[in-house]
């Protein structure tokens, strides 16, 4: 059995209440960080713990919160992330909804490390049940001392407060959400100025995911060193990684980042294998926007090592034979999965959350999609093949924001991964309406997975 | 056309969000107001409604909008009492959203977009839910309902029907 850092107590009985929370030694680490450690306590073992950011990008934790600008009497904010709206990607909802005190407890925290009095939950609007599960843990925890003026007689005061978006993916964007925060589109900024220079309401501001800003809990309860031990390389700690697709198991899990990508798909403690005894034929390992890998290339490397559940790992290979962690949204397809049809709905949804500011983004994600439909629907040419190659790679890049990357990453990955299975859609109009492409990538079919 | 005017309670609460903000930050109250905005009034966002808020707000109508139409959570039309908001990105796809649209079409007789002619239903597609370990799901109201067959959705529909029978 993994080790748990997150998860380990949500099995309990009334977790989600602060008496049971605090009797299972929750906000021990609030204490320790307040009365003991001081914000350069917690900075240096944040760093020390080679925390990265686990909304996708991977940056690391303690160095963002190094950046923060501390100009004399303007205030500083935390903003938390649970934006959630990768497709694969439904993490962060479990945790809200099942541990709330947790990311309470990383939050006060995270905010006492930044200096931040005032500290804002941005909560994608499709979660409409979550906020009174937050609110009511807010409630908990102000009640018993957590929150509010002078927490702990330590002279810091904080307030966490729950905002609602209204369905937009472009929110999860940093600077699009701190738009939104204040009312407005959500229309991504130029950077620089960066948000921990000018952010929420031109303040310094942090942005970080909830799961990020929960995993600072276990952090300061075991230390940096013991964090690192977790984990390999620069993947350290654990992830949550929600699996959906295809699986006998899909849901949320936590992961020691030191297993492999085999073991995490077939072995009963996680994914449990593919359903209805399949065969696997690909997956999106960390959200719809890392490029797609075939199952040849998904459970080895191009080099032909195992591969592992970590960022190094994934990306081995870079995007010509490489993914990515992202998000941990791990999407597994068995064989009876259409690609085309997959990259068909993944185009259509981004040109549907494209903000519309850069015109390659917006011009170019309805043009794949449009391209793509053809091509889906036995309307498609041969040349419609390199003219989508040509489009991703003009919006890739030439974008504000990584909307425009992530738009274009997975028509890359499908086209260069699958091209047959494109052009057999081009050449067979009729017969790709009746049936799907299947394994034929495979000159021969898939070997069994090695008993995990 | 009742007049567009928030309840008592309705003020009060929007009074406590303005108060989340610094001095002067009430624009950021927008977005959870035109959330209330739309409980209260029918389920879609009107124009007399919006300028209600931009008043509220003291925001320009304009202001409100621009919003309003790039949320996709607001419905700038009427919609029927119960909307049944599908999601049809890929992790659904894969797990059968393409015929649970299918049967709710045919069994409700309509199209994607529309409501059916007693008011009770509409039926729209969405983009990702962030429920794709339970899929395939749709939006009801506050709530996700997951891992849905033809059945599910069957009762589903009878328990709105029934819903709307009590009232």
């Amino acid at each position: 059995m993994g080790r748990k850092l997150l998860l380990d107590k949500a099995h309990i009985e009334g977790i989600r209440y602060y008496d049971t929370y605090r009797a299972n030694g929750g906000y021990a680490a609030a204490e320790k960080a307040l009365k003991t450690m001081g914000p350069d306590g917690v900075l240096e073992e944040v760093k020390k713990s080679g925390l990265r950011g686990r909304g996708g990008a991977g940056f690391p934790t303690g160095m963002k919160w190094s950046f923060i600008a501390k100009p004399e009497g303007v205030p500083r904010y935390l903003v938390c992330n649970a934006d959630e709206s990768e497709p694969g990607t439904f993490k962060d909802r479990y945790l809200m909804e099942f541990i709330p005190h947790l990311l309470i407890e990383g939050l006060l925290i995270s905010s006492f490390t930044l200096g931040a009095n005032s500290c804002y939950i941005y909560i994608r609007g499709e979660y409409a049940w979550i906020p009174e599960i937050l609110e009511q843990a807010i409630a908990e925890a102000k009640n018993k001392g957590w929150l509010g003026k002078n927490i702990l007689g330590t002279g810091f005061d904080l307030e966490i407060y729950v905002q609602r978006g209204a369905g937009a993916y472009i929110c999860g964007e940093e600077t699009a959400l701190i738009e939104s925060l204040e009312g407005k589109r959500g229309n991504p900024r130029i950077k620089p100025p960066f948000p921990a220079v000018k952010g929420l309401w031109q303040s310094p501001t942090v942005v970080n995911n909830v799961e990020t800003l929960a995993a600072v809990v276990p952090i300061v309860n075991i230390g940096g060193d013991e964090y690192i031990k977790y984990g390999t390389g620069k993947s350290t700690g654990t992830k949550l990684i929600s699996a959906c697709g295809n699986i006998n198991k899909p849901g949320v899990y936590e992961i020691e980042m030191n297993i492999s990508v085999e073991e995490f798909i077939y072995s009963d403690e996680y994914c449990g294998g593919i359903k209805n005894n399949k065969r696997l034929k690909a997956c999106i390992p960390g959200g719809s926007s890392v490029p797609v890998l075939p199952a040849n290339l998904l459970l080895k490397t191009a080099k032909g090592e195992t591969r592992m559940m970590t960022y190094e790992s994934l990306a081995d290979g870079g995007f010509a034979t490489g993914s990515m962690l992202g998000s941990g949204g791990f999407i597994v397809m068995d064989e009876d999965q259409c690609i085309v049809r997959n990259t068909l709905t993944f185009a259509r949804f981004y040109h549907h959350e494209s903000c519309g500011q850069c015109s390659p983004c917006r011009e170019g994600t309805g043009w794949m999609k449009k391209v793509l439909h053809n091509i889906e629907y036995g309307k498609g040419k041969m040349s419609d093949i390199d003219l989508l190659w040509d489009i991703q790679r003009k919006i890739e890049g030439n974008t504000i924001c990584p909307l425009g990357d992530a738009a274009a990453w997975p028509v890359a990955a499908a086209i260069r991964h699958f091209r047959d299975e494109f052009e057999w859609h081009v050449a067979n109009p009729q017969e790709s309406q009746t049936r799907n492409f299947g394994l034929a990538h495979y000159a021969d079919p898939l070997p069994t997975p090695a008993a995990v | 056309m009742a007049v567009v005017q928030f309840s008592e309670e309705k003020l009060n609460k929007v009074k406590e969000i303005i108060a989340r903000y610094p001095q002067g930050k009430q624009k950021s109250a927008l977005i959870p107001v035109l959330h209330l905005a739309q409980e209260a009034f029918g389920g879609w966002l009107s124009a007399e409604t919006m300028d209600y808020v931009a008043t509220l707000l003291q925001l320009e109508p304009i202001e409100v909008y621009e919003v309003a139409t790039f949320y996709s959570m607001f419905n700038l039309k009427p919609v029927g009492t119960y909307l049944f908001e599908v999601c049809q990105t890929g992790p659904c796809m894969v797990s059968g959203s393409d015929q649970i649209i299918d049967y709710i079409k045919t069994k409700l007789g309509i199209g994607v977009g529309e409501t059916t002619a007693d008011g009770l239903f509409t039926l729209k597609t969405v983009e990702c839910l962030g429920a794709c370990g339970y899929a395939p799901m749709m939006q009801l109201g506050k709530h996700y309902r997951e891992h849905l067959t033809p059945a599910k959705v069957d009762e589903i529909i009878a328990e709105c029907r029934a819903k709307a029978n009590a009232n």
